[in-house]
């Protein structure tokens, strides 16, 4: 069998590994016991790269022969079920370029910088140790479930191998999921563009930008997608640029000048839109131009980062691990794990991982370096977020990520209380800052975004000098950011209105029909309401909207991560190969307590929801107004908004606890089964298929 | 390899991220296994794969 495949290493490996181990346990002594002077950024890269080549090499072969017993010899879905299409033979580097498409996005470059509040040492450990035992191993696990049962979906095998209810509970898990995950995006983009008009300009300008390349791509010159896509980024760049006109000119900075509550009914608008007009004229090209952009944008961060080697001001650990941190509130235990999702453990990859992927996979074998080296990547993109963040000044990270509720809404209130904070910044060095990047003001840009384009911007600033390139290059990541979370948005309602037709098509049949106009009226108004509901909510949130949806996107996330990983847990057990089963389990069971716990907090307890609402209600009981609320009506919305996000956190409990209960009879019932009972599809040889293929 | 066949995988890769297989693939199959049905041309075929890719569940990450 496959377990005899594992080779011993020649005396020349073992020394390269150990040598490589070295050089990791010493980087990562550097950041952890370097106190007082600045770190440099290459230890840390140094460090994740040697923890992630040996997490490959050793633990991810170790899943792969002994966990899921890959069998190169083994017959994939893309070999036995080749239509030229969906499954499809492919070469594994392709594979791997895909994949690493499909899960990059946001998630990874917001989470991280969010956690930077308690400094970049907890929040490296985490992604680091997350991924290589929790997050990569969730991913490869998947799909080689998926491998095994015709490239199945993870919904389709919950269903398989937990029971029809349980799949059911999943999915509704799964769509709350995806409304909190559009709107907390959302919100990243409305944090990002309020009162910018050279923003605001050059994402508008991609609307326009895209409806000419679908034009182009459907009469002009069919399917030629890259060239259309170097049209694109011309055009991108030039209206980047032109935005600084549109911010200098003050009768054109009127136009594109909004606050949150404006800018959340516009991408409101403009999400229906998307998603009830055709694929090919907005949505396709968006997508097609923002996959380049991030890709392309990835690697430039990477050499910025390499090339420009910055110190990290950030301290190591900051004070705010007690839990009194302006960006989020709550301890480092379980918030950092919350806040930390994508890079670290991402349950929507589980998606991903059972969609396209099992079914282009060509052999077996290669499921570890997609699977499990995909998700190193993602991981790499975090550190580098991280980076980009903590390599700020950390009074202007505060300054910039902290509400207004807090710092209040000049530079001079605002840099007396960072500086009261321990982080000594002057208002003339905000002031500075704001005017390099072109902007009027960087206070309480909240959400990641922002934070994220200012570390880019100087970075790239270091490796590219310039006259006014930091302000260019600020509104070019701005820009990279709000067009691949808009175009998550508009997929994202897509789906979702297939998700809702779905459901309303077992009560009334007619609205199943995703041709049927009113139906797709009706759906995506639902779905849209659905999501603009909490981004509405966020953009009027007196603490800034992110403290309260991040954490709610966090424990979704993590709690459809320990659901994939519960699956991989039973199905290990189902296999009788019960000794392996901590490998999933102990992460599945690190996130289900972590979501459990940080969902108790915001249940009961001062950080609670709860707790919000109560004082809100007491206030109004007594007849006062609580600041920011500005009128009896708006501490009443308040309270609902609170008692729903409490509601919904309930729900998450709900389910979470569900699944556990499910995985744990499933395991009971295996374990006193004495064969194997998973539902894997039956084993053809490749040999076989090829052999009668080329006669 | 040689540099035309990376770049070939480049843009294999580049446009199954955008979900669009690759066509040569597609229409080796259609004449090995199919030959009775008609070829699309690449237009058609670039039409029919954008259209499907956005009706599914989802296939992109947060």
């Amino acid at each position: 069998m496959a377990t005899a495949a594992m080779k011993p290493a020649g005396i020349a490996g073992k020394i390269v590994w150990a040598v490589i181990a070295a050089i990791g346990a010493a980087c990562l002594a550097v950041i952890a016991l370097r106190r007082g002077e600045p770190v440099n950024a290459i230890w840390l890269v140094a460090a994740a790269a040697a923890i992630f080549l040996i997490g490959y090499r050793f633990y991810g072969k170790f899943i792969e022969h002994r966990v899921l017993q890959m069998d190169p010899s083994r017959a994939p879905p893309s070999v036995l079920r080749n239509d030229g299409l969906d499954y499809v033979p492919t070469d594994k580097w392709v594979v791997f370029g895909h994949h690493f498409a499909a899960i990059a996005g946001a998630g990874p470059l917001v989470g991280p910088v969010l956690a930077a509040q308690m400094g970049y040492l907890p929040g490296t450990l985490w992604i680091l140790f997350g991924v290589v035992l929790g997050g990569a191993v969730q991913d490869f696990m998947v799909l080689g479930l998926s491998v095994r049962r015709d490239a199945r979906s993870l919904g389709h095998m919950l269903r398989e191998e937990l029971g029809a209810l349980a799949g059911v509970v999943a999915m509704f898990g799964l769509l709350t999921l995806m409304m909190i995950v559009l709107a907390v995006l959302a919100l990243v983009v409305v944090k990002a563009l309020t009162h910018s008009p050279w923003g605001t300009f050059s994402v508008a300008c991609t609307i326009p930008i895209a409806l000419l390349m679908g034009i182009y791509l459907r009469w002009l010159r069919p399917g030629r997608i890259l060239e259309v896509s170097l049209i694109g980024l011309v055009l991108l760049i030039t209206s980047i640029a032109y935005g600084a006109h549109v911010a200098a000119s003050p009768d054109l900075a009127k136009v594109f000048d909004f606050d949150a509550k404006s800018l959340a009914w516009l991408l409101i608008a403009y999400g229906f839109c998307a998603s009830v007009l055709p694929v090919w004229l907005l949505l396709a090209p968006r997508d097609y131009l923002s996959t380049f952009l991030k890709i392309g944008t990835i690697f430039l961060l990477a050499i910025a980062i390499i090339f420009a080697a910055p110190q990290l001001q950030m301290p190591a650990v900051s004070r705010f691990i007690d839990g009194t941190g302006p960006v989020f509130q709550g301890q480092l235990f379980p918030f950092l794990f919350i806040t930390i999702a994508c890079g670290a453990v991402s349950g929507w990859h589980s998606i991903i991982a059972s969609g396209t992927t099992p079914k282009l996979l060509s052999n077996e074998g290669e499921a570890r370096m997609v699977g499990y080296g995909g998700m190193l990547m993602e991981a790499f993109v975090a550190i580098m977020a991280l980076i980009a963040a903590a390599s700020l000044h950390p009074g202007v990270y505060f300054a910039m990520n902290s509400p207004s509720a807090l710092i209040g809404t000049t530079v001079e209130h605002a840099a007396s209380t960072i500086s009261q904070w321990g982080f000594v910044v002057t208002p003339d060095e905000l002031t500075r800052t704001a005017k390099d990047i072109g902007e009027t003001s960087i206070l309480s840009r909240a959400g990641g975004a922002p934070t994220l384009a200012v570390g880019m911007a100087q970075l790239l600033h270091n490796i590219l000098p310039g006259e006014g390139m930091v302000a260019f290059w600020y509104h070019y990541a701005i820009l990279f950011e709000a067009l691949f979370i808009l175009t998550t948005v508009d997929a994202g309602t897509r789906v979702g209105r297939f998700m809702i037709q779905e459901i309303a098509g077992l009560v009334y049949a007619p609205l199943k029909s995703t041709e049927s106009w009113m139906g797709n009226v009706l759906a995506t108004s639902v779905c849209v309401g659905l999501w603009g509901y909490f981004l509405y909510q966020g953009a009027v949130d007196p603490l800034g909207g992110i403290n309260t949806l991040w954490p709610l996107f966090g424990i979704a996330n993590q709690m459809l991560a320990a659901i994939a990983l519960m699956l991989a847990t039973v199905v290990t057990v189902k296999l009788k190969r019960q000794r392996y089963a901590w490998v999933p389990g102990i992460p599945a069971l690190w996130l289900v307590t972590c979501t459990l716990t940080a969902g108790f907090e915001k249940v009961i307890g001062p950080i609670s929801f709860t707790a919000a609402a109560q004082k809100y209600t007491q206030a109004l009981q007594d007849g006062k107004l609580l600041a920011p609320a500005k009128s009896l009506e708006e501490m009443q919305r308040i309270i609902t908004n609170n008692r729903v996000d409490a509601t919904l956190t309930m729900i998450f409990i709900l389910l979470v606890v569900t699944m556990l209960c499910f995985s744990l009879y499933g395991i009971v019932k295996a374990l006193r089964s004495n064969a194997p009972t998973a539902q894997e599809a039956p084993r053809v040889a490749l040999a076989s298929v090829t052999a009668s293929r080329s006669t | 390899m040689t540099l035309l066949k990376f770049w070939q995988r480049l843009v294999q890769t580049a446009r199954l991220s955008c979900g669009v297989p690759d066509y040569d693939v597609y229409v080796a199959h259609l004449r090995a296994h199919h030959p009775e049905r008609k070829i699309p041309t690449y237009a058609e075929f670039f039409r029919d794969r954008q259209t499907a890719r956005y009706k599914g569940t989802g296939g992109r990450c947060c």
